[in-house]
């Protein structure tokens, strides 16, 4: 009896795997993201956005370096974005929808897919030795995660004012100076933006495997690229909190509201 | 009941007309019809995937076995070299007829005519089909394909992929063998050893096999039966075969009467590198390509202990040079390895166990430059190191010969079946179209010939005489007899109290067969033999031990009824070596030998095939023999001289 | 130069799938760095014979690195620690006196434990039988030399080839995914010529197959470093691309791209 029981134990476990993957069949293009392929592909291309979101949030940024006045400019060109033909922050809102829905995705790929792998692993007793994957490779599934929440305090931080007892709605500069000049908000601000760094590091070196962009030609680059936006990322980033820390952007007194009243802008 | 008249079957006409003949002549199965007819196909490698595969895509309902976890892991799988085919591509004086010369010739003129001209003839159509099923084929800057001169071949013909053919030709038949599984054409069962051959009214009508995970014994039957299972070249233990490699699923068929033809011919290959101590498991193969630009020495002096860069060059013997200086390092096979034994006989051998000879590149590096001999063989140097731990960029290879090749098996006629009606054989398992030597790149091509071009209508033509038949059910005596005689078999092995393991009885057979009945061959040596082999037996079936149990994965039982038809079939060819007084192609006796030191045929007393019958005790074989007529060639004498 | 050795085997041990397994310390003394590792096994397995103690159950056949029916997790690393070479051709040169040594056999849900180190890796077979072909039936095809393969695609597609469907880049990755020996098996087909009136069809089915049973891929590139045949992981990427623009392609239409 026990040997079948084997040959039967063996069979089950297959069952189970195959199990896993089962469930009824969406009808086309859903399906493609019912297959880990596909989720991967997906996870790539939002990630592309993310990064492109990331790029130009830290772009805009710089123009804390101009001062109060510019930097609120900037936060009203947003809104204005598609000048008198549309809505007023209609364009803003269409572009935080999409941002959101990519965030959406790309954290739904990732957990899926995590997920499966935690299924499929079976550990080693004796442990396992890395020898080509890095540190950024191995913490995706944690650096992740840290930029979500990191995300939330984000917002809740700068955009709803929760956490910040000077917070003036629509005034991003005196805002951004009041949190960062605490020393935890500006250590949090950089732990997180450590593992936004290693997070794109390895996610930009992906987005050409799981597309399948890849090429003799140019394939030594690819995790140069990945290396060099990582880290221009980074610096841009950090440089908010050090230079905050350190004096050369300071809240100084002239807020924007002097000259303009609050009310009717919109964050 | 039996029949050992040993007709060959071979059709009538001229010779480039006899397959065309046969082929119109052979009654065919119609598409309704064959799905009616169950075949069963053991061993997956080139010629029992590519047969499985064609037979399933014709309509056949075929069952294939292998003991191996998957059907892409069979020994083919590691042949280097190449494939020949008579393509002609390099317009270079190549055709059938002389592919069917050079086959027949280097066979010592020991196989038969019509089949060895068939299989020059289906060569090109090998080439055709593997290129279809996507087998990458080295190929020119022009995209055609390539081809090179292997084994001392005048003409370009052979066809290789890097130095993995054998690997790309069976993934090719594999993979279409893959794809008659999912069609359900074909039923695999891997991790199955067929362990018993059914024989029923006369007929092979099926197999008992156990299933080597779950120890389950079962019989399946058939309408007829395919043995595709290799040759026995591990019977010396140490060869270039595979671990798993063995004789079990012939010599088993044999022992319920199909005649096994030619044992004594094996074919030792010349470059391989030398046996380590006793833990050694296995031999690798240098491919042969390495004697372009090799020389081949050893020391003058008996007690050389110098490192070989400080021999100076006088004191070298360069032998092969020396005796043949028209081929030099390039003569054939068996006489490469024959005089490497003679030096490691008298003692000039070299290496701490003084059991190789040199094969040395310092020449050939001088001249062309590492770059160049790093490109020609860098994956072969490669493996030299990565074994020896020595580097041969530096230090002359060292090499001694090794068996590689068994051009005996099981007898069958024209078409491919033995004298067993409903027993087939293909691939190195039958002994038809080699004689008594291979060529180099010739055992991929006839593996693959009876399996995707010969089988698939010589076994339609004996099935259309069972129309209608129903298979043999599996719940007759005759299975059940055999099931039980593997049960008791296991029982046996398992119940028995010995002191020493199966490899130790492998080991030490394999010693007294690669003494006595090796490359050369003597009257007393073989006499010798065949009293020590029965004693070690003896010893064997006393003293074996095998821990665990038979219900589930136990590979020291494995081996051990492996083991056991190994001396019985060790016999066989100790006495096959013997009744053959002469010499010819890998069955050198040293009493039948030229005044050169070469082989000497006596084609007026041995022009036959030897075909023996089992009796009960391989030292009682009775001899029956297929007289071999030459009407289309006249045999010659080699000379290499 | 050879010399005798002893290490220290930390084996697993496990008598059938249903048990649990354990690990056992065996003292393999005075063994020679000229053996080959499976060869070292083999020693080990006649002593534990002699103090009537099962041998340790481990597959191999060619013992040329080429069958890819060896395979063992030798100190966490898929073949152990040396590049390009399978279990069957590590030596035991490779290690030093008084090493300890970790032997765990493939470690994957898709390839339940057998005995000891001995794996189940039929998943492979059922992903070649899902369209790992060139549908052609025997006698069928044109003259070989009828369609040129630019040399270039061929060794490409040679490289792909060469897997010898050992399990190591399952084994060696974090996720137990199939990626790299599905996608050299799907790239070796889908490069050729020949391949390519399946082409779409064969990515899509073989690796709707493959995620029956592994893992996904997270691209860390274990499994490339793990190949005892270095097969790429450019193979990947390109067969992610063929498997994407099958689900987007029109299938009327014919499969060239």
């Amino acid at each position: 009896m026990q040997k079948v029981s084997a040959e039967q134990k063996i069979k089950t476990r297959k069952e189970k795997l195959k199990k896993t993957r089962f469930r009824i069949k969406l009808p086309w293009p859903l399906s493609i993201y019912q297959t880990y392929v596909g989720k991967k592909w997906v996870m790539a291309l939002t990630g592309i956005g993310l990064l492109g979101f990331v790029l130009v949030h830290m772009i805009g940024n710089f123009h804390l370096y101009e001062g109060p006045t510019q930097t609120h400019e900037y936060a009203e060109l947003l809104r204005d974005l598609g000048g008198h033909l549309v809505p007023r922050t209609l364009i803003l809102w269409l572009l935080r929808i999409g941002l959101i829905a990519a965030f959406a995705l790309h954290i739904h790929s990732a957990y899926s897919l995590s997920k499966r792998n935690v299924i499929t692993n079976s550990q080693y007793r004796g442990g396992r030795k890395y020898v080509v994957a890095n540190y950024a490779s191995r913490t995706m599934r944690w650096t992740g995660p840290i930029i979500g929440l990191y995300l939330i305090y984000h917002l809740a931080d700068l955009t709803w004012g929760h956490f910040n007892p000077d917070y003036v709605r629509g005034d991003p500069y005196h805002n951004v100076v009041a949190s960062l000049s605490s020393i935890p908000v500006a250590a949090l601000y950089i732990f997180a933006n450590i593992a936004l760094a290693l997070h794109i590091f390895h996610g930009t070196w992906s987005i050409f495997q799981s597309l399948g962009i890849n090429s003799p030609r140019f394939n030594p680059y690819r995790q140069a690229l990945a290396g060099i936006f990582a880290l221009v990322i980074f610096a841009g980033n950090i440089s908010f909190p050090i230079f905050v820390q350190s004096g050369v952007i300071d809240d100084r007194g002239d807020s924007i509201f002097e000259t303009q009243p609050p009310g009717n802008s919109e964050s | 009941m039996l029949n050992f008249e040993l007709n060959p079957n071979i059709p009538t006409g001229d010779l480039e007309e006899k397959w065309q003949n046969h082929k119109f002549a052979s009654q065919l199965v119609s598409p309704n019809n064959k799905r009616q007819f169950e075949v069963i196909v053991v061993g997956t490698g080139l010629a029992g995937a590519s047969a499985a595969a064609s037979l399933g895509e014709l309509g056949y309902k075929v069952k294939s076995f292998t003991y191996n976890d998957s059907a892409r892991r069979a020994h083919s799988i590691a042949a280097q070299g190449g494939i020949n085919a008579s393509k002609n591509y390099k317009n270079d004086g190549d055709s059938t007829y002389r592919l069917f010369y050079d086959t027949i010739k280097g066979g010592d003129y020991r196989s038969r005519e019509a089949n060895v001209y068939r299989l020059a003839e289906v060569s090109t159509s090998i080439i055709d089909q593997c290129v279809a099923q996507g087998v990458p084929f080295a190929r020119e800057y022009g995209g055609l394909l390539d081809n090179r001169s292997f084994g001392g071949a005048q003409v370009s013909r052979t066809f290789y992929a890097r130095g993995q053919t054998g690997q790309q030709l069976l993934l090719g038949a594999y993979s279409a063998l893959m794809r008659q599984v999912a069609a359900k054409n074909v039923e695999l069962h891997t991790r199955s050893e067929m362990l018993e051959l059914v024989v029923h009214d006369g007929r092979a009508v099926g197999v008992v096999v156990r299933d080597l995970l779950t120890g389950q014994v079962s019989s399946h039957s058939a309408h007829c039966v395919v043995l595709a299972t290799g040759g026995y070249g591990n019977v010396y233990y140490l060869s270039t075969n595979a671990m798993m490699c063995n004789a079990s699923a012939i010599w088993r068929a044999h022992k319920k009467g199909a005649a096994f033809a030619n044992p004594c011919y094996t074919q030792i290959h010349p470059t391989c590198i030398p046996a380590g101590e006793d833990f050694q498991s296995k031999l690798t193969l240098m491919s042969e390509s390495l004697r372009n630009d090799g020389r081949v020495w050893v020391p003058r002096d008996f007690d050389e202990a110098r490192s070989p860069a400080d021999i100076p060059e006088d004191e070298r013997d360069y032998y092969l040079e020396t005796k043949y200086p028209a081929f030099g390092n390039l003569v054939p096979r068996d006489v490469a390895s024959r005089n490497a034994k003679t030096v490691v006989d008298q003692g000039r051998g070299v290496g701490s166990l003084k059991n190789g000879v040199y094969l040395d590149f310092s020449d050939a590096l001088g001249r062309d430059g590492e770059d160049t001999i790093r490109g020609k063989y860098g994956n072969l140097f490669d493996i030299y190191q990565r074994i020896t731990g020595e580097d041969p960029y530096k230090h002359p290879m060292r090499i001694y010969p090794a068996t590689h090749y068994t051009m005996g098996g099981l007898w069958v006629d024209y078409n491919l079946m033995s004298n067993l009606p409903g027993l087939f054989v293909v691939g190195e398992a039958n002994f038809s179209d080699h004689g008594a030597n291979r060529l180099g790149a010739s055992a991929l091509m006839q593996g693959l010939a009876d399996g995707y071009f010969i089988l698939p209508y010589t076994l339609g033509n004996y099935l259309s005489n069972h129309l209608g038949e129903a298979k043999v059910s599996d719940r007759e005596p005759a299975f059940k007899q055999a099931e039980s005689k593997v049960d008791s078999g296991t029982k046996r092995y398992l119940s028995n109290m010995g002191t020493k393991s199966i490899d130790h009885f492998h080991r030490e057979l394999g010693k007294i067969v690669w003494d006595y009945i090796g490359m050369s061959r003597n009257r007393a040596g073989l006499e010798r033999a065949l009293s020590d082999i029965p004693a070690l037996a003896h010893e064997f079936q006393k003293d074996m031990k095998i821990l665990g149990s038979a219900d589930g994965l136990n590979q020291s039982l494995e081996k051990a009824g492996r083991v056991a038809d190994f001396f019985e079939l060790a016999q066989l060819m100790a006495k096959d070596a013997l009744e053959r007084e002469e010499s010819c192609g890998g069955h050198f006796r040293e009493e039948h030998q030229t005044p050169e030191g070469e082989a000497l045929r006596h084609d007026d007393d041995f022009s036959f095939a030897s075909a023996w019958e089992w009796t009960g005790d391989p030292k009682k074989a009775k001899l029956h023999k297929e007289d071999l007529n030459f009407e289309f060639v006249t045999p010659t004498q080699r000379s290499y001289k | 130069m050879e010399e005798k050795i002893n290490v220290t085997l930390k084996v697993w041990r496990q008598t059938s799938p249903n048990e649990p397994g354990f690990f056992e310390i065996i003292e393999a003394n005075d063994i020679s760095t000229d053996a080959s590792f499976l060869e070292m096994l083999d020693v080990v397995n006649e002593r534990l014979l002699d103090i009537d103690r099962e041998p340790i159950a481990f597959e191999s056949d060619c013992r040329e690195g080429i069958c890819g029916t060896c395979g063992l997790m030798i100190n966490g690393q898929a073949h152990g620690p040396e590049k390009a070479t399978a279990t069957c051709q590590l030596h035991m040169r490779t290690f030093k006196n008084g090493d300890n040594i970790i032997i765990e056999p493939w470690r994957a849900d898709a390839f339940p434990i057998i005995k000891d180190l001995v794996v189940d890796r039929s998943p492979f077979d059922e992903i070649i039988e899902s369209g790992g072909y060139i549908s052609v039936n025997s006698g069928a095809a044109a003259e070989a030399n009828q369609i040129p393969v630019p040399k270039e695609v061929a060794d490409t597609a040679f490289d792909a080839a060469a897997c010898i469907g050992c399990g190591a880049c399952v084994a060696a990755c974090p996720n137990s995914a199939a990626q790299l020996f599905t996608a050299a098996k799907i790239q070796h087909l889908n490069l050729l010529p020949q391949g390519q009136a399946e082409r779409y069809n064969r990515a899509e089915s073989m690796i709707e197959k493959m995620e029956e049973f592994f893992g996904t891929c997270t691209n860390h590139g274990e499994c490339e470093s793990a190949c005892p045949k270095e097969i790429s992981i450019d193979f990947i990427a390109w067969t992610n691309r063929d498997f994407i623009k099958s689900k987007l392609r029109n299938p009327k239409k014919a499969n060239y791209k």
